[in-house]
């Protein structure tokens, strides 16, 4: 019930922020329409009959109209903002991958509304502009036939021109992650923020939309007339043969129609830029829940109950950021947490604070040690691979023993299956954090392989409660497919085969005569793979992208940032603040848990493929922080162990 | 209030020199000189003007090789260079600072004295360790660890002109260094046996228009580090770990010189080039203007407990303190700001008796520093000769100034740099790099605040720097009114 009335409330706290965000673009349109207005009929040598047609155009009744289309479109906009915004990025590791992203059924909708939409905008600004852009058709007089109807080429290049923009915004959006919203490190007020990333929007738009009008061109140069003829036909209109056609080098050189398109296409992506760049900022605000309530029916509003919620996501990160804020800058919310429950006398807040961070945290040190398995076992003999296995299940068996009294409300998350910490492990990730499973799997799309569905498995919940099941597919699938996605998952196989025979024959026959049937399977194996690695295409679309499993790793460590920053924080103010003593209790566990991540943590950044410092990529407006991620996490866990010890120094022997 | 009259003459005394370092006679103004001249062709040359020093480098470039480019060119480069020389003598008779080259302008906003002739132009204590960083003439930085047998050179190809080092505090081995064009965060790993650390330890952190880099600052408590240039309006706000910066534009000042994060975490002093400083709130970087100076702010420091800011103004003998007072009920405002700045020190020049004779001293104030327990308040005076005025503080109940005594070196030195040792057992111990490249040690050896007894304290094994006669101590420079 708790849960419940939960969702309902945080969707209407995040409803109400995108409907401010939204609003707010919708204001801020007025201004940028105006600016279009100026600077696409501008004229250098008749200022005043440019001002006088500008304000003249400003206020006719039809330019409300095309207000208003506006208005819809960026209504709309922010509507898909708010439909398909993550907090956690999907992380695409081979370019396959990437494909399914973007032939996914939810992106093919989100780029045709997108491509619609701007062909709307594109006619407006067709409108807007006026002259020989403002309709489809204009009468002509072709030779004897009479006055006719004729295709305006120029309208139509600016329409086409719309629709190749709004789908390639929507396309690059699914390419650098534009629908992740990212938290900043600094806390600004709205406006501020605002202001400080205007100058960078208009210039990201003025950029794309140059690189868009560039592709657009040569696209329309080769395949204009295509579309040209197919408007003609559907229409009944016909071609006016006295003009030249523009998919010709001459004519699409002209300088006022480049000015022209390009300017519509800044104007399209700079409306639609502010509208995801205010939704980010509205819906990252920080939202300071109450520690405590005072009465039962908001008790599903504090901070301990949201914090260990799900769902919406995007809650969890705001309760865990105000969880670091309240921990490093306001002293009472402090002592709130640190206080005792009124009957009974228990820590109750603390201990559900400490415990949720704390399982985050020991989550994503499993998962490391498990990544750092498949990875570090890829490559030796089957024999060693196995032995390392054992030893990671040992130390994650250390790991679940100190923490055992913190997982009891997650029954999931503590299944032990003694052959395979890989598994176990996604079932914890996958569970928690659906989209952070190191292969960020496409599961609708329909390039994935049967080997990474049942990567995958512990999405479905009979995979995730029964590990023997979970392997059950056929021996060639199991063999093959992951020696073509990744060498990661190999070792997988070779680490742990079914524990169970289970109900399939097949693979436990394969199993029990290893004779001839593996030297055989293995044989194929070889000559399939040989076979597939002459073929580049494959090659190129299989291979693993530099970095990408470790991005996908630390994709959703924001949380972590934010646990170990509020931990830290608030033991080291219970130095002083604590009166009664309560975090004492948990300190032994709390530093093991961080010494632990910190031992992942470096393992992990000696993997070879791993870079160490972070590197930069200027996309316009695509948030690459999530690429960035680990190394935040990596120095604000030293920060946070220092803290710690610096705070307590010599008391902690 | 006034003035240095009230201090007991200074006595010249052993201070305990740690390392001496020989200032270098090497005087480099530009490598271009020590290249022979050869033949370029326009092209070459000119896009290396342009790399060099951008618009104004090439046009210039184009108008002094009127033979070999068309006339037409050559003109209109230089009526372009003539109005864009006049642009900017406009844009810079309203910020005077613009004019300086950069070392001049690095030179004039740094915190040690005479930056362009030190051999030590920079010096910083590690928080938690006795370990310290100390940047030379020659562009190098060295650290010393007594506990250990190396001491690494720091060297890189962008690190010239350093300004400014600060190590970052509960870490263990970064090093932010300002240095011409960028930031230099240099992670020296402290159980590496390497004198040499190869650059790929060092994180560039760089923004375009951000140089000189006069002022670095890291956060008490977390990842953020602020860097100031006095040529970019912006106050810069790093996140090092991911190497992203925010900049937090403000209008006026022209710069930035000076930044100063106070030991709580909860503001940051940023002085501009004109006469006008802001301190930042952390929180949500929101700021209070503090314009109307009678210059601009040299310098500034913070009582460990964040709540008094001293500063001082270029051209004026005297210090200012302002009270911040936290108010936990208003979260998300700049709550408790003070209305103005009280005068809490005077120190004029005055002629003091010694028994070698009367000498001069006090003048304008360089920089001040503040012991991390908030005992000891250090004044690094500009006058001839330079010289360091200590005095006793007192934070609570009521803010307290004491003259304490003077700190000088051999004949002859002055003071150029200092900085508090932050993890001093008994007492203070003020560093102090002198104008002959040495760099000595002051201990300061008292009891805690509670009960301040003249004398030594219990510590007598260290010299102390002056004598200190009991009488001294009742003549109190400054006190609190508490209403």
């Amino acid at each position: 019930m708790f849960s419940l009335k939960n969702t309902q409330w945080g969707s209407l706290v995040i409803c109400w922020r995108a409907v401010a965000s939204m609003a707010w673009s919708v204001l801020l349109l007025l201004p940028t329409t105006a600016l279009f207005v100026l600077l696409s009929r501008f004229s250098l040598f008749h200022p005043i009959l440019w001002m006088s047609e500008c304000l003249s155009l400003l206020t006719s009744a039809s330019a409300i109209f095309s207000f208003i289309l506006l208005c819809g479109v960026v209504l709309m906009v922010g509507f898909f903002n708010l439909e398909y915004y993550t907090v956690v990025p999907s992380i695409a590791c081979s370019k396959i991958a990437l494909l399914g992203q973007v032939l996914h059924p939810r992106q093919f909708v989100h780029s045709l509304v997108h491509c619609i939409m701007g062909v709307v905008v594109a006619w407006c600004c067709a409108f807007t502009i006026g002259g020989r852009y403002r309709s489809l058709g204009h009468p002509c007089t072709q030779d004897e036939s009479g006055p006719e109807m004729c295709l305006n080429e120029y309208h139509l290049v600016l329409l086409l021109a719309g629709a190749f923009i709004g789908y390639s915004h929507s396309l690059v959006g699914v390419v650098y992650n534009m629908n992740y919203v990212s938290f900043h490190t600094m806390q600004q007020y709205k406006y501020l923020r605002f202001k400080g990333a205007l100058p960078l929007v208009v210039k990201a738009s003025a950029v794309q939309a140059l690189y868009c009008l560039r592709s657009f061109l040569l696209l329309y140069f080769f395949m204009g007339y295509a579309p040209r003829a197919w408007i003609c036909k559907t229409l009944d209109l016909s071609i006016n043969s006295s003009i030249h056609s523009l998919d010709s080098v001459s004519s699409l050189l002209d300088l006022s129609l480049l000015y022209h398109l390009w300017i519509s296409g800044t104007f399209l992506l700079l409306t639609w830029y502010i509208t995801v760049l205010l939704f980010r900022i509205f819906v990252t605000e920080v939202y300071s829940f109450p520690v405590q309530s005072t009465f039962t029916e908001d008790a599903h509003q504090c901070l301990p109950k949201v914090i260990t919620g799900t769902q919406p996501m995007i809650l969890k990160f705001l309760a865990l950021q105000d969880l670091a804020l309240l921990s490093q800058h306001s002293p009472s919310r402090r002592l709130e947490v640190f206080s005792l429950s009124q009957p009974g006398g228990h820590p109750h807040i603390w201990t559900a604070l400490s415990k949720e961070c704390l399982s985050l945290l020991s989550d994503l040190t499993e998962r490391l040690v498990a990544h750092h398995d498949t990875v570090a076992t890829n490559g030796r003999a089957k024999s060693q691979s196995t032995g390392s296995n054992k030893r990671s299940t040992t130390s994650s068996e250390v790991t679940s023993v100190g923490m055992e009294d913190m997982k009891t409300p997650r029954p999931s998350a503590l299944i032990r299956t003694p052959g395979s910490v890989f598994l176990r492990s996604s079932v914890g990730a996958g569970l928690r954090t659906p989209l952070t499973t190191p292969f960020t799997p496409d599961l609708d799309s329909p390039f994935s392989s049967p080997a990474l569905r049942r990567l995958t498995g512990p999405l479905e919940p009979q995979g995730a409660l029964s590990p023997g099941f979970s392997s059950i597919q056929s021996p060639h699938v199991m063999r093959r497919g992951p020696k073509l996605w990744s060498a990661s998952t190999d070792s997988q196989l070779n680490g742990s085969p079914p524990p169970s025979p289970g109900p399939a024959p097949s693979p436990s026959q394969a199993q029990l005569k290893p004779s001839f049937l593996v030297t055989f399977l293995q044989n194929r194996k070889d000559q399939v793979k040989n076979f597939l690695a002459k073929r580049m295409l494959i090659m190129y679309l299989f291979n693993k992208l530099p970095e990408a499993s470790s991005q996908a790793l630390f994709a959703d460590s924001q949380v972590h940032i934010w646990a170990l920053q509020g931990l830290s924080h608030l033991v080291a103010a219970s130095f002083s603040e604590d009166q009664y003593g309560i975090v004492q209790t948990t300190l032994p566990t709390i530093l093991s848990t961080l010494l632990l991540l910190q031992e992942a943590v470096d393992r992990h950044f000696k993997l070879p493929h791993t870079s160490s410092k972070p590197g930069h990529c200027s996309c316009s407006m695509g948030d690459d922080s999530y690429k960035t991620l680990r190394f935040a996490l990596r120095s604000t866990l030293k920060t946070a162990v220092y803290r710690i010890t610096a705070t307590f120094g010599g008391h902690l022997q | 209030m006034c003035s240095l009259a009230l201090f007991p003459p200074p006595l010249y005394s052993m201070n305990n020199v740690v390392c001496s370092l020989k200032p270098h006679s090497r005087q480099e103004s530009s490598s271009k000189s020590a290249f022979r001249d050869h033949c370029e062709t326009l092209y070459t040359r000119s896009a290396g003007a342009w790399r060099d020093a951008g618009l104004s480098g090439l046009l210039n470039e184009i108008a002094n090789s009127s033979a070999e480019v068309p006339k037409w060119l050559g003109v209109s480069s230089s009526c372009v260079l003539a109005l864009l020389r006049w642009v900017s003598s406009f844009h810079s008779s309203l910020f005077p600072h613009l004019t300086l080259s950069s070392e001049e302008m690095t030179a004039e906003f740094s915190q040690v004295l005479d930056w362009s002739d030190c051999a030590v132009r920079g010096f910083a204590w590690h928080p938690h360790t006795q370990k310290c960083a100390v940047a030379l003439s020659d562009d190098s930085i060295k650290i010393y660890n007594p506990k250990s047998a190396t001491t690494p050179t720091l060297k890189h190809r962008l690190q010239r002109s350093v300004a400014a080092l600060q190590w970052k505090p509960l870490c263990a081995s970064a090093l932010a260094v300002a240095c011409h064009n960028c930031l230099l965060v240099w992670h020296v790993d402290p159980t590496s046996l390497s004198t040499r650390p190869s650059s790929g330890c060092a994180q560039v952190l760089s923004h375009p228009g951000h140089s000189p880099v006069t002022s670095v600052a890291w956060s008490p408590n977390g990842p953020l580090l602020v860097s100031a240039s006095p040529r970019d309006t912006a106050l810069l706000v790093w996140d090092v770990a991911v190497e992203s910066c925010v900049p937090l534009h403000r209008v006026g000042g022209g710069g930035v010189t000076y930044l100063s994060w106070s030991p709580d975490g909860s503001r940051v002093l940023a002085a501009t080039p004109s006469s006008l400083f802001r301190v930042w709130e952390t929180r949500m970087w929101t700021c209070e203007r503090w314009p109307s100076l009678k210059g601009r702010c040299q310098s500034g420091c913070w009582s460990p407990d964040g709540s008094r800011l001293l500063f001082t103004v270029q051209g004026e003998t005297v210090i200012y303190a302002l009270t911040f007072t936290d108010n936990p009920g208003v979260p998300l405002m700049m709550s408790g700001g003070p209305k103005a700045a009280t005068v809490v020190a005077d120190l004029s020049e005055t002629t003091l008796n010694t028994p070698d004779g009367d000498i001069m001293v006090g003048g304008e104030i360089q920089s001040l520093a503040w012991d991390p327990r908030g005992e000891r308040l250090a004044v690094h005076v500009k006058g001839r000769p330079a010289m360091i005025a200590v005095f006793k503080t007192q934070i609570s109940p009521a803010f307290k100034l004491l003259p304490c005594g003077f700190v000088q070196g051999e004949a002859g030195t002055e003071p150029r740099l200092m900085q508090f040792n932050p993890n001093y057992q008994h007492g203070a111990q003020l560093t102090v790099c002198w104008s002959n490249g040495k760099i000595t040690h002051v201990p300061f050896c008292f009891m805690s605040a509670g009960n301040p007894q003249p004398g030594l304290g219990g510590s007598p094994s260290f010299p102390l720097t002056q004598g200190r006669p009991a009488d001294y101590n009742n003549q109190t420079l400054y006190t609190e009114l508490i209403s």
